[in-house]
This record gives structure tokens, C-alpha cells and sequence, in this order.
């Protein structure tokens, strides 16, 4: 073959079942993915074993097996569109290699890799995340007293991460799943001298562990319905009807409490905000790009079973669409009264996510999965931008600690705005592609002009339109409090290193350029080849027999696009001119208005002053719509959401402890216990007793024997 | 044949026996009082032995009077290290084994 | 060769031990270095011929019994002496084999107070001709022989050598023990008097061969006596798993044992009760198992909750660590009472998980404790800043208990919840779906009080009153040594847990076949009418034995 034969890629056609044409995509990267996850997991050892003999720690080793695994990646990806091309426009089916891992009671378990549009896109974006992370991170925790444990981790997380993306049937999936778990637990907890930062680490895996439950139940549902684990089979035979809808609603119902947990979805997301106790680059990482999109990721996967389990089609309300639509408003109302940049970030993450399910819920696959694609990107470099921040000026607090760093760290700042406006929706940066693919995918915009989409989820969609606005707004506020005004924190910021913005420049690049991946069929002043090219790769085509069910694809409107701009450019601009303009009036070191909600106690001097002002109705509108947003309502939910939701959780676990109080002091020790003892005690008793006839006088015995004997002597002669 | 007599005199006996082993505190008297009774069934063997017309009686009644020397030879022995450690005979005061 | 294979190889597997006791014996108090050598020298040389004799075991004939053994022992009840080994005991003798070395080797210089290494380490020997020789025992009279040989040194291991309150916690363990392989050894006689030998091809009636009794020879036993017969075993096999309610022994044993005690209580004795389902309650009495099945799976996921409950009370690690025993020994009853091969095989895997896991977390203990002096968790704290490596590995097997994929923990546990799913078509589904949840949320318990216990020993900083303790060193070479073969195991089985099922499962479908004349238990099992395939099966069998 050689190294050219195997760039070779060889198309068999061969026919379906049902008739269809389905070509299989063959070639060497593509059968031999398995390395990918393989090098990073090797690399884990090494470094684990001989990390702190090496010049650089281990962190060269991390570098090199993730840079590896991307080129890996990369060519697979190729090998993966050549395929795609080479078949025309029949349907391409994933290429599986897997080999029989073991065999119990007649069930055999395989393990092996699937590779699709969505898994190469997946591992593009994984380890190219994790390599930027890598690269930054040798900067970032330089010094630190478990520096070769964190890159030993970072590529253990990886390579599980890749393990997960790649797997071929659901067991694979639990393990990776649990696996990236246990980094995560592992990073989050990183400096672990500190209580709060363990009891982060805590939380995060118990919550996980309250979802799996849920990913439990739900595969062995999936196993027994399909009475295979394999992705490709469950996913066929769900598509095709041949599976009970009552199994695949139960089914998709268990896996969702897991996509809560995992991919922080209400109200199981409170694990997330703790969770940034780790260091930044591990954020960015894990609780940002990559981690916390495995739960989407397993419903892309498994979309066939949700589709038709939740009923997607033809529909206007389901579970996951519902489930996504809250989490968003949610996340993004919390975002605003953060102080803590990091958490800022991380409630946008949760927003993000809810965004992403929802895109699910409504059908709109290729959507859902082109926003992780473009959110992984300017997330990442938010948070490593964050983190660059809080490496200058030591803190994470954006009301005390920074303002005015835009002079200080130019690179820092202008990356970061770069992803802000990505994350906001603006055109023509990353996340408006995607978000307006999501909008459009709602199919509930009838008024705008758009034809397709799996239903009518008018409601959905105005959730995710209020998302949009408020989502400009936050990240108004987030890049306000610390770019602009002036420094109030300690010493003299400086620009980071090399390391740190070479990483953000690139992810930047991405954040501006990952959405023309995948430009609307519509926009027809680019020529058609580079139109809908993500989806055209990535989205598996339906074919009957095929493993993804036959879902609608809405048509973009023009009107839409324009109409969520205006949404976004309404939250930026009603941001905006709070914090730019009137914020700003007050004095650089000024971050919120002093006469708002919180101050209005004073009722009479308000009052007075509100009139002596004459910007009575500019107060009014900022106060009820920015700020009411930002002020009673948002810190209402927050409200809500630590005393309520959050304490729900640590009220669980508590009552879970006293419980067992009660259930060992009292059952266990009485009840259980007790009975033994009491049984040993009585026959302690009745020995006492029965030893009390034993005095030991052998006259007494004598007397008892012939009293006996006279008795026998009596009975033997009245009964003989 | 005379058998009513012998009974009598044996069952005389044998109560004399046991109310001396039940009654009397010398370890001695208690031997002797076992002897009485030992010999109440002698007297039995022998009667109803003779009234049947065999020897099987008198055989038994040899073996009871060997074994009863020989029980009150250790009996003997026993009361006198006895004696000699606690220096009483009583078999009152001995309740070593009481549980 | 021929004779060593299938002659007396298992029987010097088996008996070794027992001559280097013997060999102790004959050495002198004060002799302690050929003590030790002696001592450490039979249980390895027990462990190579092992070795040497189970790779000439066929896994393609797994499910046979091999390296059989067969002579006549005790002729007036016609009990024989009878030793064979399948892939459900495979494991677990070697297992066994590889515990007792490594406790010798860890108590190398560290014997427990009263020191006394020459009872100590003979009272280990016999404990290891106890266990293999249960693993073995193809005759139940054998069988319970050996069953009960354990329990003597155990006794007297944890009466001398245990914590403060020792004499409690071995007489209850003791008697414990006991009272329920009384009723055990009753319901063995009763099998004995009811069943029919000749339906498993034998010359004889009344039988105690364990190889026919689970080959057909109980099958035409009348339900009622089967039940009744099952109850006895269940008590007897269950105060030894230990099921909940029979569980309050294990706590206090555990706790007042000395480490190396824990350990082999925690890897091996507590295998031998759900050895016992596996290999004799089950297969010899199918019907009766699938009539108790859901009380044995109520019970079970019970004993996962309670267990659960019960470990987040605990103030002192090593208590802790013991009722997560009664937790996970749960999950292993649960694949049994499903009566798959499936679940059985999980149950299988769990039991050897079980051991290397909870016996190593157990080692840990017994080392903290030789460190710190106390086990109380509030005094503890910061293990990963005073003995990093220790705390590393602290953290590891707690990952591994808590059933973490890609360790050994994981394939106990997961295949347990997922064949209850869909156990045996006679038994009821919702029934047992309702356990799988409820087992399911067991898994979240047993996250958070292994992690509670390990944020509470191993993270934070060291505490002040042992900043500066001057036993508190990282892990020690006779640690290193005894310590590495179970991690690596642990790490081994989770990623190729074939390596079991290689064995296991051939063995496991065929003790769940249990064929006779009139068709197999097993398609009883599998039917959704089952009880009446096995009235059917009962009066056909009924019918010949007339003829």
C-alpha cells in the first residue's frame, strides 16, 4: 500500500436492504481510528510514569501525542470527504472496525470505532481544542506543584473524550462518558488544599453520577429493545419503527436526565458555575468545548431514538425542546448578575448547551451539531481569555479586580471581543451562522416566510430569539467591566506570553471563520460549492435502512436572519448604553448605575432625583429592561436557583447522610443488630437460670436422681 | 417360699440407705448409708434369685459386693484428701462444682 | 504428568498449606526468620503449583469440570472424595492464591499485637486450605468441611489479633457463621434423602456428588421441599455473602480484624456464600432458586441502599469500608437472583472485583491506620500532601469501588443492573426493572460516600496533630510488593474483563442447564410458563423413575 495507498480512498457501492444506494466509505485512516484516542492514552502513562524525569515536566510528551492525534484526525477527516465526494450523492455508511472485546451469557460486547461527518467533526474539534489548551497551559500552571499530574490528566481526558466520540456501540459510550467524568473530577479538584475546591469536584461527579442513572437505565433499555449495543443497529432499527414507541420514549426520557447532568441542562446544571474552581485552561476545555457537549453529542448519536421516541416530527412542544429552551433563558438571565468572570462564561456555556438540545428537540440536527462546532471555538477562547485575564491581575472578579485592562493586554482584548460578538450572534462571525440555522430549524417563524423544519415550535423559538438578545447583552457587560473604564484592581497588568495568545488568535480566527463552514443554501453571493458544506459532510443521509431518521430540513429566510439581528443588535445596544454611556458617565471606576433597583428604598430621594433628572424615562427603560433583566429578575433566579434548585441538590445529599444516621443508629444498630444481640442475650438468661440448678451440692443431686427414679419407678407401674 | 419378708427387709433397708445419703452430712456416714442400699439390693438378688431356683442372684450379688468394695475403697480415698485439705468430712462445705 | 493432571494435582493445591502449618508447628517460637520464610515459601509454592496446574486448564471446555478427582471417602453415607474445578471456581482459586502470599508478605515485619508470628501465619496456612479446598470440594460433605475449616483460625485471627473490641466481634462472627451453616448442613441432608442419584446416571440412590445433584438428580423433588430445602441453603450461603438482614457480623468483624484478617475476609470468605449460590444452591435446586429469586433480589437491592445509607453514618474509615461491602455484595446477589447467564456471569466478575478491590482498599486501611493510629475521618485529612502515593492509590480504589468504567469495578456492577432488566422468563419483569432502578440509584450512593471518604482522608491540608508525625511516610517496599499484583489487576480486568469471561461463562451456562432426562431447567428458566414446565418435567421424570 504504502503511505499513499493509504490516502486512497476505495468506494464499494453496495445495496441496502431496501434498495438503496449506500456506499461504503473505506480507507486507512478511517479504519485504523482507533489510534487517535490510542496516542493520548499512551501518552497518559508516560507521563504519569516518567512526567517528572523529563525537562518540560511531561508537558512535551501531552503536546506531541495530542498534536498527533490531530494530524490523525485531520487526515481522517480528509479521508472521510474524499469518501463523501467519491459517493456521489448516494447515502455514505459510517466505517466501523471493531473487534469482539468479550462474550457473557451469549451477548457479545464489541469495542471499535464509527466513523462519520459527525465524529470527524467532533475530533477535529476536540483535539484541536486540546492542543491550543496544551500549548497555553504550559504557561499557565507553570510552577505549579502538580504540573506533570495536570498534562497527564489533560491527555487521559482527551484521549477519553476521543474514546467516546469514536465509540461504536453504547457501552463504549458509558465508558467514555464515565471516563471524561472522572478527569474532570480529577482537574476540577486540581488544587485540592483548598475544602471549597474539592467539594466543586464533588459536586460536579455526584451530579454526574444522579444523570447516569438515567444513561444506565436508558441503554439497557436501548440493549434489550435493539438486543444489540451498536449504535449504527439501535439507531436502524429505532428509525424504521421496528422498536416500541413506548421503549424509545422511556428510553429517550432515562438518556435525557443524563444529557442534564452531563451537558448541564436545568436543573441539574448547578455543578457547572462550581465546577470552575479548576484552572482556566481545564474550563476551557473540558467544562466549555468539549466535556459538556457529550451529552448533545450522545443525542446526535442516538438522534434516530430520540426522533422518534420524543415524537420530533410534526410536532410543536417535546421533552428535549422544552428541556433546551429553559436551560437557555435560564443560563443566559443568570449570566448577568455574575461579578465572577469565569461564571459569567459558564452560565453562557449552560445558555450554549440549553441552545444546542434545543436545536435537538425541534429537529434541526445538522444546526445543533454546527453550533457545538462553532461554540467549542470562541468558548474556548472566552475562557482562555478569562483565563489570561486572571494571570495578569490574579483574581476573577470583574467588579473588583479589572477594568480598563483594554490598554494593558491588547491581544487579550481584541480576541476577546472577536468571541464575544461570535457568541452574541453577529454577522458574519461564527455563531450567527449557527444560531440562525438553529432559529430557522424551530420551524416556528410562519410569519417570516420559511418553508420546512420538523414542526411548528413557535414557542421554542421566541425563547431562543430572547436568548439571543439577552446573550449580546451579558457579554456587553462582561467585556464593559473588564476591558473598559479603569483598572481598580492591584499592581500593573501585562499582556501574557506567546504561549497564551497564540492560542487565543487562533481560536479567534476560528471564531470569526468556523461559520462559513457551513453558509445557508440562500446566500447565493457566494457560489453554491461553498454552500451547506459542514452539513453536506457531516449529516449522515437518510436511506431506507439507514441509521438516522428522515428529518426536514428548514429553508433559511432572509427575513429571519435580518429580524434575530435586530434582536441581538437590540440586547448589545440596550447593554450598550448602559454601561458605555451611562455607566462610563459615572467615572471609569464606576461598574453599575448607584441609583438602580437595589437603592430604591429610598423612595422619596429616588423619587426626587429621578424627576430632577430628566432622564425619567431613560431610567425607566433602563432599569426595567436592562436592568430589570439584570437586576430582580435575573438575581430572582439566581436566588432561585442557589437557595432553590441548588439547594434541592445539597439538600439531597444531606438528607441522604442523615438518612443514614437514622437508618444506622436506629435500624441497623437496634432493629438489626438488636436482634441478634437479643437473641445471643436470651440464650446468655436462660443459661444464667438453668445454672442456678447446678449448686454443686451432691446431695441435692442425689435427691433430685431418686425423686426422678421413684417417679419412673411409679410411672413404669401404673402403666405396665 | 418366703419372699414378702426379704422384700420388706430390703425395701427397710434401702430407705434406711437412702435417707442416710440424703440426710447426714459425714461424707462416712453418706459411704455407709450407700453401702445399705448396695446391700438392700443384695438381699433382692439374692431372694428372688432363690425364688426362681437359679444362681444368677448370688453371681450378681458377688459382683455388687466387689464393686461396692472397690467404689467405697475410692470413695474412702476421696473423702480422705479431702480430709486432709479442708479438714472436714463435710460434704456440705464441698460444692466446688456448683455452676 | 496424566496423574498430576487429573489425580492429585488439586489436592496439593489444596493441602500444601496445610503441610507448611504442619512444618510451623514442628519450629520453635523464637525461630521467627524461618518462620516467616517457611510460611511465605508454602503459600507461594501453593501458588506455582496452582499456576502450573489451572494453565493446563482447557478454557474451550470451560463449562467441564477438569483435573477431577474421584475416590471413595466416607462409605456408609457414600460420600466421596471428590475435587474438580470449572471456570466459576478458576478465579477464584486463583484469587485465593494470590491473596494469602501477599497478606504474608505485607505482614512480613509487621506482625499485628500480640506479634506471635508462628500461630499468626499458621492459622493463615489453614485459612488457605479452607478456601481452596471449598473452591475444589465437588462432594457436599467435602464441601462443608472445608466451608468450616475457615471459620476456626478465622475466629481466633480476629479474637487475638483484633482491635479493642475483638472478643464481641469474633464470637459473632463465630456464631453468626455457624447457625447458618447448621441449618445449611440440614438442608444438604434433606437433598441427600430426596434426591435420586440414578437420574444423573449414577449406581447409586442417595448421594452426595455435587456434580449430579446439580445434574438432574433433584429435579423430581416436590416443589414445597425444594422451597423449604433452598431456604436453608439461602441462610446458611447468605449470612456468609452477607445478604441484609444477616449482615451485622461483617461491620464489627471487619473493624476489630487485623488488616491482613479484613483482607481476607473482604477478597476471598466472603465469596465462598455467593460461591455458594453459584455453585450449589442455583444449579441443584433451580425451581426453588426461581421461587426465592425475588426475595434474593429484594434483598439484594436492599443491601445496596442500606449498605449505602449505612456507609455515609460512619465515622471511622475501615467501618466504612465494610458496609460498602454489604453495598456491593448486593449488586453480585442481584445478578445472581436474575438467573441469566447473563447476571450470573456479572455476579461472577463482581465477586472477583469485589475481592482485589475491596481487600486492597482494606490493605489501605490497615496502613493508614499503622500511620496515623486512628481511622476516625474527622481526624484524618490531607493523605495526598503526606503520602502522595498512598493517597494516588487511596484514590484509585476508591474510583475502581465506586464502578468506574474501564476498572475492574465497572463489570460487577453495570452487567448486574442490566440483566435485571430482562431476567429469566419465569420470573417477573416489573419486579425486577423496579430492583434495576432502584439498583441503579445505588450506584450514585456509592459515588458519594467513597468520594465523601476520600475528600475526607486523602485532599485538604495535613492536620496539625499529624503535621509532624514521624511515622507518616509514603508507601513502603513490603506495600510496594504485596499491593502492586492487585492494582494491576484491577486495572487488567477492567480493560480485558474477557479475561474472566473467558473462563466464566461457558461454566456459568452450563451450571444454569442443569439437564435431566425430561429436558433442561434451564428452558424452564427461559420459558414464560415456567412453572408448569417444571411440574411437566417433574412428572415425566417421575413417570420413569416408576418404570
Amino acid at each position: 500500500m504504502g503511505l499513499l495507498g493509504a490516502f486512497a480512498t476505495t468506494p464499494a457501492v453496495f445495496a441496502a436492504e431496501a434498495g438503496a444506494e449506500v456506499v461504503k466509505a473505506g480507507g486507512w485512516f478511517l479504519a485504523n481510528a482507533w489510534l487517535i484516542p490510542l496516542i493520548p492514552a499512551a501518552s497518559f502513562l508516560i507521563i504519569l510514569l516518567f512526567g517528572k524525569r523529563m525537562p518540560r515536566g511531561g508537558s512535551e510528551v501531552g503536546i506531541t501525542a495530542v498534536a498527533a492525534s490531530f494530524v490523525l484526525g485531520l487526515l481522517t477527516l480528509v479521508q472521510w470527504i474524499g469518501a463523501v465526494n467519491a459517493a456521489g450523492d448516494a447515502a455514505v455508511s459510517p466505517a466501523i472496525s471493531k473487534w469482539t472485546w468479550w462474550i457473557s451469557g451469549g451477548t457479545s460486547f464489541t469495542i471499535g470505532t464509527l466513523v462519520d461527518g459527525l465524529a470527524v467533526a467532533l475530533i477535529f474539534v476536540v483535539t484541536l481544542v486540546s492542543l491550543l489548551v496544551h500549548i497555553y497551559s504550559t504557561d499557565y500552571v507553570a510552577g505549579d506543584v502538580r504540573y506533570t499530574h495536570f498534562f497527564a490528566f489533560l491527555s487521559l481526558f482527551t484521549a477519553s473524550m476521543l474514546f467516546f466520540v469514536l465509540s461504536e456501540n453504547t457501552i463504549q459510550m458509558i465508558l467514555g462518558w464515565e471516563m471524561v467524568g472522572v478527569c474532570s473530577f480529577v482537574l476540577i479538584g486540581h488544587w485540592w488544599e483548598e475544602k471549597a475546591n474539592s467539594n466543586a469536584a464533588l459536586k460536579a461527579f455526584l451530579t454526574n453520577r444522579v444523570g447516569d442513572i438515567g444513561l444506565l437505565i436508558g441503554m439497557a433499555i436501548l440493549f434489550f429493545a435493539a438486543d444489540s449495543f451498536s449504535v449504527v443497529k439501535i439507531n436502524s432499527l429505532a428509525a424504521e419503527g421496528s422498536i416500541a414507541h413506548g421503549l424509545l420514549l422511556a428510553a429517550s426520557l432515562c438518556l435525557m436526565a443524563a444529557v442534564m447532568s452531563k451537558s448541564g441542562q436545568f436543573f441539574l446544571h448547578t455543578w457547572l458555575p462550581d465546577a470552575m474552581a479548576g484552572p482556566t485552561p481545564v474550563s476551557a476545555l473540558i467544562h466549555a468545548a468539549t466535556m459538556v457537549v457529550a451529552g448533545v453529542y450522545m443525542v446526535a448519536r442516538l438522534f434516530a431514538v430520540f426522533f422518534e421516541g420524543l415524537a420530533i416530527a410534526g410536532s410543536s412542544v417535546n421533552a428535549l425542546a422544552i428541556m433546551g429552551g429553559i436551560t437557555t433563558l435560564v443560563g443566559a438571565s443568570l449570566a448577568f448578575v455574575q461579578t465572577d468572570i469565569k461564571r459569567v462564561l459558564a452560565y453562557s456555556t449552560i445558555s450554549q448547551l440549553g441552545y444546542m438540545v434545543l436545536a435537538l428537540g425541534v429537529g434541526a440536527w445538522t444546526a445543533a451539531v454546527f453550533h457545538l462546532f462553532t461554540h467549542a471555538f470562541f468558548k474556548a477562547c472566552l475562557f482562555l481569555g478569562s483565563g489570561s485575564v486572571s494571570h495578569a491581575v490574579h483574581s476573577f472578579d470583574m467588579k473588583k479586580d479589572m477594568g480598563g485592562l483594554r490598554k494593558h493586554m491588547p491581544h487579550t482584548f481584541r480576541t476577546f471581543v472577536i468571541a464575544s460578538l461570535a457568541l452574541a450572534g453577529l454577522a458574519p462571525l461564527a455563531g450567527f451562522w449557527s444560531k440562525d440555522e438553529i432559529l430557522a430549524g424551530t420551524g416556528g417563524w410562519g410569519a417570516f416566510g420559511g418553508t420546512g423544519g420538523n414542526g411548528a415550535y413557535t414557542f421554542v423559538l421566541f425563547m431562543a430569539m430572547l436568548t439571543a438578545a439577552l446573550t449580546a447583552a451579558y457579554m456587553t457587560r462582561c467585556v464593559y467591566l473588564t476591558f473598559f473604564g479603569t483598572y481598580r484592581g492591584h499592581g500593573h497588568p501585562h499582556e501574557s506570553g506567546r504561549r497564551i495568545t497564540v492560542p487565543l488568535w487562533i481560536l479567534a480566527v476560528f471564531a470569526v471563520g468556523a461559520g462559513w463552514t457551513n453558509l445557508p443554501k440562500g446566500f447565493q453571493i457566494v457560489p453554491k460549492g461553498w454552500r451547506e458544506q459542514f452539513g453536506h459532510y457531516v449529516e449522515p443521509r437518510a436511506a431506507e435502512g439507514f441509521y438516522f431518521p428522515h428529518i426536514a430540513h428548514a429553508t433559511p429566510s432572509w427575513t429571519l436572519a435580518a429580524f434575530s439581528t435586530l434582536v441581538v443588535l437590540f440586547g448589545l445596544g440596550a447593554a450598550y448604553y448602559y454601561y458605555f454611556v451611562k455607566v462610563r458617565a459615572l467615572g471609569g471606576s464606576a461598574t453599575e448605575l448607584p441609583n438602580g433597583l437595589t437603592s430604591r428604598f429610598r423612595i422619596a430621594r429616588l423619587g426626587h432625583r429621578l424627576l430632577a433628572r430628566k432622564y425619567y424615562l431613560d431610567h425607566l427603560y433602563t432599569d426595567i429592561l436592562a436592568k430589570g433583566t439584570a437586576g430582580p429578575v435575573a438575581r430572582g433566579a439566581y436566588w432561585l436557583n442557589q437557595r432553590g434548585i441548588d439547594e434541592v441538590v445539597n439538600q439531597a445529599g444531606r438528607k441522604a447522610v442523615s438518612a443514614g444516621h437514622v437508618l444506622y443508629d436506629k435500624i441497623d444498630q437496634k432493629v438489626v443488630d438488636g436482634v441478634v444481640n437479643a437473641t445471643g442475650r436470651a440464650s446468655h438468661g436462660a443459661g444464667e437460670e438453668i445454672r442456678r440448678m447446678q449448686t454443686g451440692k451432691v446431695q441435692q443431686y442425689a435427691g433430685v436422681m431418686f425423686v426422678v427414679a421413684a417417679l419412673i419407678a411409679v410411672v413404669l407401674i401404673l402403666v405396665l | 417360699m418366703w419372699l414378702n419378708q426379704f422384700l420388706v427387709l430390703s425395701a427397710v433397708l434401702f430407705s434406711i440407705g437412702v435417707y442416710g445419703v440424703l440426710a447426714r452430712r459425714n461424707g462416712v456416714l453418706v459411704l455407709m448409708s450407700i453401702e445399705l442400699i448396695l446391700n438392700a439390693v443384695n438381699i433382692n438378688l439374692v431372694a428372688f434369685g432363690s425364688y426362681v431356683q437359679t444362681v444368677v442372684g448370688e453371681v450378681f450379688a458377688l459382683f455388687v459386693i466387689t464393686v461396692a468394695a472397690a467404689e467405697v475403697g475410692v470413695g474412702l480415698a476421696i473423702l480422705l484428701l479431702l480430709y486432709r485439705n479442708r479438714r472436714s468430712v463435710d460434704i456440705h462445705d464441698v460444692d466446688m462444682m456448683k455452676g | 504428568m496424566q496423574d498430576f493432571l487429573n489425580g492429585w494435582g488439586l489436592t496439593l493445591v489444596t493441602f500444601v498449606p496445610m503441610l507448611g502449618a504442619l512444618v510451623l508447628l514442628a519450629i520453635p517460637k523464637r525461630n521467627e526468620w524461618s518462620l516467616k520464610v517457611v510460611a511465605l515459601g508454602s503459600s507461594l509454592l501453593a501458588a506455582l503449583i496452582g499456576v502450573f496446574l489451572l494453565s493446563w486448564f482447557d478454557t474451550s471446555r470451560a463449562g467441564d469440570l477438569q483435573f477431577v478427582v474421584d475416590k471413595p471417602w466416607i462409605e456408609t453415607i457414600n460420600s466421596r472424595y471428590i475435587m474438580g474445578i470449572d471456570g466459576i471456581s478458576l478465579p477464584l482459586i486463583l484469587l485465593t492464591l494470590l491473596v494469602v502470599p501477599l497478606c504474608i508478605v505485607y505482614s512480613f515485619d509487621h506482625f499485628p499485637e500480640p506479634r506471635n508470628p508462628k500461630s499468626f501465619l499458621t492459622l493463615l496456612l489453614i485459612l488457605q486450605t479452607g478456601m481452596v479446598g471449598t473452591f475444589v470440594a465437588q462432594d457436599l460433605i467435602l464441601f462443608f468441611v472445608f466451608f468450616e475449616i475457615v471459620l476456626l483460625p478465622m475466629y481466633f485471627m480476629i479474637g487475638v489479633w483484633g482491635g479493642e473490641n475483638r472478643r464481641y466481634a469474633s464470637i459473632k462472627f463465630f456464631l453468626y457463621t455457624l447457625f447458618g451453616s447448621a441449618l445449611m448442613l440440614i438442608s444438604f441432608l434433606a437433598m441427600f434423602f430426596l434426591a435420586d442419584g440414578t437420574l444423573a446416571g449414577l449406581d447409586a440412590v442417595r448421594t452426595f456428588d455435587m456434580r449430579a445433584l446439580s445434574g438432574g438428580a433433584t429435579a423430581a423433588i416436590a416443589r414445597t421441599s425444594q422451597v423449604w430445602i433452598f431456604a436453608g441453603m439461602f441462610l446458611g450461603f447468605g449470612v456468609k455473602v452477607p445478604m441484609f438482614p444477616f449482615h451485622t457480623w461483617l461491620p464489627d468483624a471487619h473493624t476489630e480484624a487485623p488488616t491482613v484478617g479484613s483482607v481476607i475476609l473482604a477478597a476471598v470468605l466472603l465469596k465462598l456464600g455467593t460461591y455458594g449460590f453459584v455453585r450449589v444452591a442455583v444449579p441443584m435446586l433451580p425451581e426453588a432458586a426461581a421461587a426465592w429469586a425475588p426475595v434474593i433480589g429484594l434483598l439484594a437491592v436492599i443491601g445496596i441502599i442500606y449498605g449505602a445509607l449505612g456507609c455515609l453514618a460512619q465515622r471511622d474509615m475501615k467501618r466504612l469500608i465494610a458496609f460498602s461491602s454489604v453495598a456491593h455484595m448486593g449488586f453480585v446477589m442481584l445478578g445472581i437472583a436474575t438467573l441469566t447467564p447473563f447476571g450470573v456471569n456479572a455476579a461472577v466478575f463482581g465477586m472477583v472485583a469485589h475481592g482485589l478491590i475491596t481487600g486492597m482498599l482494606f490493605f489501605l486501611a490497615g496502613s493508614m491506620k499503622e500511620r496515623y493510629h486512628t481511622l476516625e475521618m474527622s481526624r484524618l485529612g490531607g493523605l495526598l500532601k503526606q503520602a502522595p502515593r498512598m493517597g494516588w492509590m487511596l484514590g484509585f480504589c476508591v474510583m475502581a469501588s465506586l464502578g468506574l468504567p474501564g476498572l475492574a469495578g465497572f463489570w460487577g456492577e453495570f452487567p448486574a443492573i442490566l440483566a435485571s432488566y430482562s431476567p429469566a422468563a419465569i420470573l417477573h419483569q416489573g419486579v425486577f426493572r423496579a430492583y434495576m432502578v432502584i439498583a441503579a440509584v445505588g450506584t450514585v450512593l456509592a459515588a458519594g460516600y467513597l468520594l465523601w471518604m476520600l475528600q475526607k482522608t486523602a485532599f485538604g491540608k495535613a492536620r496539625k496533630e499529624f503535621a509532624n508525625s514521624p511515622d507518616i511516610k509514603d508507601v513502603k517496599r513490603h506495600e510496594y510488593i504485596s499491593w502492586a499484583p492487585l492494582l494491576v489487576l484491577i486495572v487488567v480486568l477492567g480493560f480485558y474483563p474477557r479475561l474472566l469471561h473467558e473462563a466464566t461463562d461457558p461454566a456459568v451456562r452450563e451450571s444454569l442447564e442443569v439437564p435431566s432426562i425430561a429436558g433442561s431447567a434451564q428452558d424452564c428458566l427461559d420459558s414464560d410458563d415456567g412453572w408448569t414446565c417444571f411440574d411437566e418435567r417433574r412428572t415425566e421424570i417421575k413417570q420413569t423413575q416408576g418404570n
